[in-house]
């Protein structure tokens, strides 16, 4: 078949935060850009971010890249490699100021200044007290974020493809990227872009859970195509979750509606948290919170039917009170849980939120593989940033704040470091004869296949899975049993059936073909955790309680390494975390308490 | 509405940057908008175009629609 082959020096697969960061780098440097995204850039899932981005400005009060450091790899819970994160610390200043210049609408101070708001686990001075590091623009920081770059973008010419799905990777003989295949939705045409440099900024996975907070498009189509094409993913046992997300839905419910009141119950109606913090109750940490939830669940006292939410109660609470320091939260209850929480608790579950793990790089942005005893050869022409990539800034559990920011930090150095390749002016590396024919054939199998399962079935078969068997809370007997059930719901996907069978815009072939990503990172997410035998960050294990021996059940002897997926066999590897920073002394091991 | 531009209009609805809005969109393409006029449906399609912090703000209620035209298809949306 004649395929359509576009010649750019650089694409970049996604049009979120780290895309648009990385594309002004090339764009800028005059060379011949090109961005896929499957939706309008503006549209995409950095739009939800309202927190705010991390930088150690020292605006408000004094600040230093050191502490935020410190708070980064203590957040980590010592995963995260130390000169990645000194790096991004040290880099906040300067791209959160960038991005002021790209005209994004910070908060200000009365003197001028970008304004900073208290964040979890942002302190000064080591861990002593808390600090006021993180910049907004009201409740549109990732809104503002993705207007100010994608304006930029338009004005150095980048070349957008919107409704564009990326679908494969493209290495030559020697291992070499040299770029990817993708289909145009409106008419159904697969097409090569082949390049010089490839970048992946295509967000996160967390669709791969049944409950979770983000938007229907986290369906980790990089870390699929990665995967497919022989690329390891890392720490992908590593997934943040939050404690209230509304059941059935997924829609975050914010902490402070348990800091204004608001109670947790089982189906006996009982103050659980009463039984597990008996002093802070339901304003204990993030994790003691979900982790009870989930204890309440699993021991069968859970509400409904299925007793599968427990609920969140604040009909005790004065509505005027609901309604002035709680907005939204009203709306977003009786839009998704169709419960007036005024009258009714709201139905909650543990709920994930972030990944931490991805595909593997260096700080500059780099993909990085195994290779003849080092961990970290280059895949000449492959960069990676943003959610779906594993610097490893995050390591077992992100601080609040940091993902805005890493997004930012290696969305430029991946542009900047591809850039510098590219400066030899090397010509276009050949394609293989073959470029196109795997997702040829993938898109083929889709279209002619009679009698298998439907996309809508498999995707609840393997966040259903993934939910009951490796969620907030891990249990040695469910994990063994989910990498069985997860490794059965793939011959699901492999065997995908859709009805329509037409060219031109058939969104029914497209969420297939993004289904065939979230197994990939199913079966990462879960083999990964079932392997990794103690308790670190967001991956806790009921076989690796807190011990004097081992303190929150981190077990640093054995356990102190990155963990590797290969999607070929399903093995793990581990390689040894970084523990040496770029220019100051290490932070030295400690128990993670707050 | 023709076969194609559903299909456009089906991806601008379940692919959002709001999870609120995917969840919103998805459930009136469901349960509603079979049962549109010719007229209506093109209202919702306009709709769908909005950026997701504007839309959101609309089906929530936190904020009111002044297209006269399009404010039948919020209140749909909306759900008491
Ligand atoms: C509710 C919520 C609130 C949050 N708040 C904060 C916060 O306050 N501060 C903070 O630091 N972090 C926050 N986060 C996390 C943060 O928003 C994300 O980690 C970050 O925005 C991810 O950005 P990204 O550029 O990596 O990916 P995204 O913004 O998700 O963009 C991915 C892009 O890739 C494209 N794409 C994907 N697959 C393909 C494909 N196959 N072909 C073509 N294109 C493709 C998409 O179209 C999209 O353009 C929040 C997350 C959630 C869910």
């Amino acid at each position: 078949m004649n395929i359509p082959v576009l010649k750019f020096d650089a694409v970049i697969v996604g049009a979120g935060g780290a895309g648009l960061r990385s594309a002004i780098q090339l764009s800028e440097a005059g060379l011949k850009t090109a961005v896929l995204s499957k939706v309008f850039p503006t549209r995409s899932h950095t739009v939800a971010a309202q927190g705010g981005v991390a930088a150690s400005l020292g605006n408000s009060e004094e600040d230093h890249w050191r502490w935020h450091m410190y708070d980064t790899v203590k957040g980590s819970d010592w995963l995260g490699d130390q000169d990645a994160i000194e790096f991004m610390c040290k880099k906040a200043v300067e791209v959160v100021v960038e991005l002021e210049h790209y005209g994004m609408p910070f908060d200000r101070t009365d003197n001028g200044k970008i304004y900073q708001r208290p964040f979890g686990g942002h302190m000064s001075n080591f861990g002593e007290k808390p600090v006021r590091r993180s910049c907004a623009a009201a409740d549109r920081t990732g809104h503002a974020m993705l207007h100010a770059m994608y304006q930029r973008n338009v004005k150095a010419n980048t070349q957008f493809f919107v409704e564009w799905m990326a679908l494969d990777l493209i290495r030559d003989s020697e291992g070499h990227v040299v770029g990817v295949t993708a289909m145009e939705m409106e008419t159904g045409q697969v097409v090569i872009f082949h390049t010089r440099a490839t970048i992946f900024a295509t967000g996160g996975a967390g669709r791969i859970y049944a409950s979770s907070t983000n938007a229907f498009i986290n369906t980790g189509d990089g870390l699929g195509m990665a995967a497919r094409a022989g690329i390891p993913l890392e720490d992908m046992e590593f997934w943040q979750f939050h404690p209230t997300g509304v059941a059935g839905a997924g829609v975050l419910i914010t902490e402070g509606v348990r800091g204004e009141g608001g109670i947790l119950r089982n189906a006996s109606k009982e103050r659980f948290m009463e039984r597990y913090a008996p002093n802070a109750k339901d304003l204990a940490s993030r994790d003691v919170v979900a982790r009870a939830m989930a204890t309440e669940i699993k021991e069968g006292r859970g509400c409904g039917p299925n007793k599968d939410y427990v609920l969140l109660d604040i009909t005790h609470l004065d509505p005027a009170t609901i309604m002035k320091r709680l907005p939204g939260i009203r709306e977003i209850s009786i839009q998704f849980a169709g419960v007036d929480p005024i009258k009714e608790p709201i139905p909650v579950v543990p709920t994930c939120h972030y990944q931490m793990g991805g595909i593997p790089t260096n700080y500059s942005g780099r993909v990085v593989v195994p290779k003849d005893g080092d961990y970290n050869t280059v895949v000449p022409g492959f960069y990676a940033a943003g959610e779906c990539a594993c610097a490893s800034v995050h390591g077992a559990n992100r601080l609040g704040t940091n993902s805005l920011l890493d997004l930012l930090v290696f969305g430029k150095s991946a542009g900047d470091s591809a850039v510098e390749d590219l400066k030899s002016g090397k010509a276009h590396r050949d394609l293989p004869k073959d470029a196109a024919d795997f997702s040829l054939a993938r898109i083929d199998a889709i279209n002619k296949r009679k009698g298998g399962a439907s996309v809508h079935e498999a995707r609840l078969a393997i966040q259903r899975t993934m939910q009951d068997h490796a969620g907030v809370f891990r249990f040695a007997d469910m994990l063994k049993k989910g990498v069985t059930q997860i490794l059965e719901v793939e011959k699901m996907v492999e065997n995908l059936e859709i009805k329509d069978k037409s060219l031109v815009w058939n969104t029914a072939r497209v969420e297939a073909l993004e289904t065939e990503n979230l197994i990939e990172v199913a079966k990462a997410t879960m083999i990964s955790a079932e392997a990794r035998k103690e308790s670190r960050g967001a991956h806790v294990r009921d076989d690796a309680p807190d011990t004097p021996e081992f303190p929150n059940g981190r077990n640093d002897k054995e356990w102190l390494k990155h963990t590797l997926w290969h999607r070929e066999g399903n093995k793990i590897e581990y390689k040894p975390v970084n523990l040496t920073p770029l220019t100051v002394e290490t932070v030295e091991l400690k128990t993670r308490s707050y | 509405m023709q076969r194609e531009a559903y299909e456009r209009l089906r991806w601008r609805c379940i692919r959002r940057g709001l999870l609120e809005v995917d969840l919103a969109l998805t459930r009136f393409l469901e349960e509603t908008f079979d049962r549109l006029s010719e007229a209506e449906q093109q209202a919702f399609a306009e709709l769908a175009d909005y950026e997701d912090l504007e839309l959101w703000h609309l089906i929530s209620g936190q904020a009111e629609c002044e297209d006269a035209r399009l404010a039948p298809i919020v209140a749909m949306l909306r759900k008491s």
